[in-house]
């Protein structure tokens, strides 16, 4: 409801159909839903949560959103024991400690003095929360959250404080508030559940597999030097393998990196021999790899093959 | 809402009434998210039926597996007109091949429909009556059946809670990687250090430390409740209850047959009222066993998403496996590998002159860090003591050896 009484910056899409535009100008080839839920969270001013497999395209969201809008991009990578000094703020201690040295010897005794001298802004160290919480001529940064699911309970507790009024408090110095809330991404590869009550105050969406036409139109807009029948075979190949009962099935990025593999080994269509030395470059689980040997790869490659054909 | 002029002001009913009807489904949305919905369809123009889909989607669904009793409330909602035709097509009896569906597509209509027409719908009922008959003819492995577990006695059951309230005492924590003020750590602590200096003038400084933080992990049950383990099955559901209770992280799935995701109803306060709900989600009580096939699953559905961050699992069967064959040691070796500790809790282990001779057993030994009993209130004990870190250890080498 803030977002509606806030004039919303110009460059930001008008509709649907522009976010569609906007993200297809950067090459992210994105569907509908995906469009209209990023177009909300424009227009709303409310975080994004996107969660999907790994290699769906979720990061490059924000990479492509703050692209084509102009905007900074300030990323926040979470790991396990992600804490305050690293996420939002840290003090130059050796900095402080030297300023302190140098009040001393200059005869400065006030204790007061010297503390609100050293606690100032000059000693101050900003980490990617508060960085986005400047503000910044070309308009609020993007902030990407990344992989939440890898930081603990305690760091999504404070994430929620910081998302509900995108506001900081340093003990110090007193309280940094954004003027432009940042446009935030969070993204999580789901190994674990995150809190119902941060993802109450995101719109959440899930990226899921493309289809095979628009994994079509993806390969062919990121990797041009593939001849079209090869990603044809390519994309229905893969979207065959999605099929198989897999640990791990491929997602975008092991397409794209395929299709460029491919393209490296002068390939100029699918066959059993090609697709079974570079099949690391799509299967990461050796159980996998295992499951297409012995003709499973001949099968699916005749069965890509006969479809394709079918389709003409 | 007052701004509205009257035709959106009817199309705010509808979203209201939307918004109840995806409540009474199961969906967890709050007056919040009406109102949120109300400003994105404001924000998004009503274009065309996609679009509205897909915005009041990105509002009222936060959760991945919400997403098909959206769709299934929002088509009958909004589509009034084919009412008959869609809840035709929603009652089709399911298409076979497809049985091991962990939430059958039309269980959630039957919750969608109970929500949208509440208790109107009898004749649907009676449907719902034949579908049921209908798979027990397709599926003669599995004996449905609904456990009752009212018989519980309360000395059972305050027994249970005794043991579980020594599970809660244990210390059994792992060393995470944030740090924490500790007076004995080993690492120096700037911040504390300088400001603790600053309030003496600066001139003393005293060093303080942090040290590694730790946490309780996180508990993963994965428990039998084939026939042969049905006497047992009442009395673990307890103490899982109880443990679901007390820690913070604690994943539980049934498996028979299939497997059931539990977690949720096992959450409920009450034992008594967990149990029933419990039972009410599980649909293969008491009939064969297919552990492979039931780890497979777990593997690949589940895996990744619970067993983060040093994860302990108990699997509680007794293994005997209707036709063991080497997919049952893959997919026990994968889940070995997939979590920091694998605990099986056996009660064959009651009797004193237990071996493991069965093929099933001796193919899942070799992948599991302790074997332990689980037959009554001292092997539970014992378990919670083991949990703890500081019980005897249980190889599982020593049965192999014994046998062989």
């Amino acid at each position: 409801m803030q977002a509606m009484t806030q004039t919303p910056h110009t460059t930001l899409p008008a509709s649907i159909d522009d976010t569609l535009k906007l993200l297809g100008s950067a090459d992210y080839l994105a569907d509908r839903p995906l469009a209209t839920v990023l177009f909300l969270a424009l227009r709303m001013g409310r975080p994004i949560f996107l969660e999907g497999e790994a290699g769906v395209g979720k990061t490059e969201i924000a990479k492509v959103l703050a692209g084509t809008l102009g905007r900074r991009l300030i990323r926040l990578q979470c790991y396990e024991g992600l804490d305050v000094a690293s996420a939002v703020y840290e003090w130059n201690y050796a900095a402080q400690m030297i300023a302190i040295r140098a009040a001393e010897a200059g005869g400065e005794h006030d204790s007061a003095r010297i503390q609100s001298d050293v606690f100032s802004e000059r000693f101050l160290i900003k980490r990617p929360l508060l960085q986005a919480l400047e503000p910044d001529p070309a308009g609020a940064p993007v902030l990407l959250i990344d992989e939440l699911d890898r930081s603990d309970e305690a760091f999504e507790a404070f994430l929620l404080e910081v998302l509900a009024d995108f506001q900081v408090t340093i003990p110090e110095l007193g309280t940094v508030k954004a003027t432009h809330p940042p446009i935030v991404v969070i993204t999580s590869n789901r190994t674990r559940e995150i809190h119902d009550a941060l993802k109450r105050r995101c719109l959440y969406h899930w990226v899921g597999y493309p289809s095979a036409e628009r994994e079509l139109a993806i390969v062919r807009a990121k990797v041009p030097g593939v001849n079209e029948a090869l990603s044809a075979q390519i994309v229905a190949f893969v979207q065959a393998l999605r099929q198989q009962e897999l640990f791990k099935s491929p997602g975008v990025a092991e397409t794209l990196d395929w299709a460029t593999a491919l393209s490296e080994l002068d390939a100029v269509s699918l066959d059993p021999a090609v697709v079974s030395d570079t099949l690391g470059v799509l299967l990461k689980y050796q159980d996998d790899i295992a499951l297409l040997e012995g003709g499973k790869v001949k099968q699916l490659v005749d069965q890509v093959r006969s479809e394709l054909r079918a389709a003409e | 809402m007052s701004k509205l002029n009257d035709p959106e002001g009817r199309l705010a009913d509808n979203i209201v009434h939307f918004a109840r009807a995806l409540r009474a489904a199961g969906i967890p949305v709050g007056p919040g998210s009406v109102l949120d919905a109300l400003e994105a369809v404001k924000a998004a123009g009503i274009g065309t039926k996609d679009d509205f889909y897909w915005t009041l989607h990105a509002v009222f669904i936060k959760r991945h597996e919400h997403s098909m009793v959206f769709e299934q409330a929002f088509r009958i909602f909004f589509r009034n007109r084919h009412l008959l035709d869609q809840l035709g097509s929603l009652l089709a009896p399911p298409e076979p091949g497809t049985p091991d569906m962990p939430q059958p597509p039309e269980d959630v209509s039957q919750r969608v429909m109970d929500a949208l027409f509440s208790g109107a719908e009898t004749v649907q009922r009676d449907e719902e009556q034949v579908e049921l008959d209908a798979r027990l003819t397709v599926s003669d492995r599995e004996v449905l059946e609904k456990k009752d577990f009212a018989q519980m006695s309360a000395a059972e059951i305050a027994a249970a809670k005794e043991a579980i309230r020594d599970l809660v005492l244990s210390f059994d924590e792992v060393k995470t990687r944030r740090l924490t003020p500790d007076p004995h750590g080993h690492r120096i602590d700037l911040r504390r250090t300088l400001r603790s200096s600053l309030k003496g003038g600066g001139a003393l400084i005293d060093l303080k430390y942090r040290g590694r933080k730790t946490r309780i992990p996180p508990i993963v049950a994965l428990v039998d409740i084939s026939g042969s383990m049905s006497q047992y099955t009442r009395l673990f559901l307890h103490f899982l209850h109880g443990m679901t209770d007390a820690r913070k992280r604690v994943s539980t799935f049934l498996f028979g047959t299939r497997l059931t995701n539990v977690t949720r109803p096992l959450r409920e306060k009450d034992p008594d009222e967990a149990l029933a709900a419990v039972s009410a989600s599980v649909l293969d009580w008491s009939g064969g066993t297919r552990i492979a096939t039931s780890l497979a699953e777990f593997n690949r559905r589940w895996s990744r998403r619970v067993l983060g961050q040093g994860a302990v699992v108990l699997l509680i069967t007794d293994g005997l496996e209707r036709d063991p064959d080497e997919r049952l040691a893959f997919e026990m070796d994968r889940l070995h590998r997939s979590c920091r500790r694998l605990v099986w809790l056996n009660p064959l282990l009651r009797f004193s002159g237990f071996e493991a001779k069965a093929r099933g057993i001796r193919s899942m030994l070799p992948h599991v860090d302790e074997m332990r009993p689980i037959h009554n209130l001292d092997s539970m004990r014992s378990l919670c003591q083991s949990l703890s870190g500081t019980g005897s250890h249980a190889d599982p080498r020593l049965w192999l050896r014994k046998a062989s």
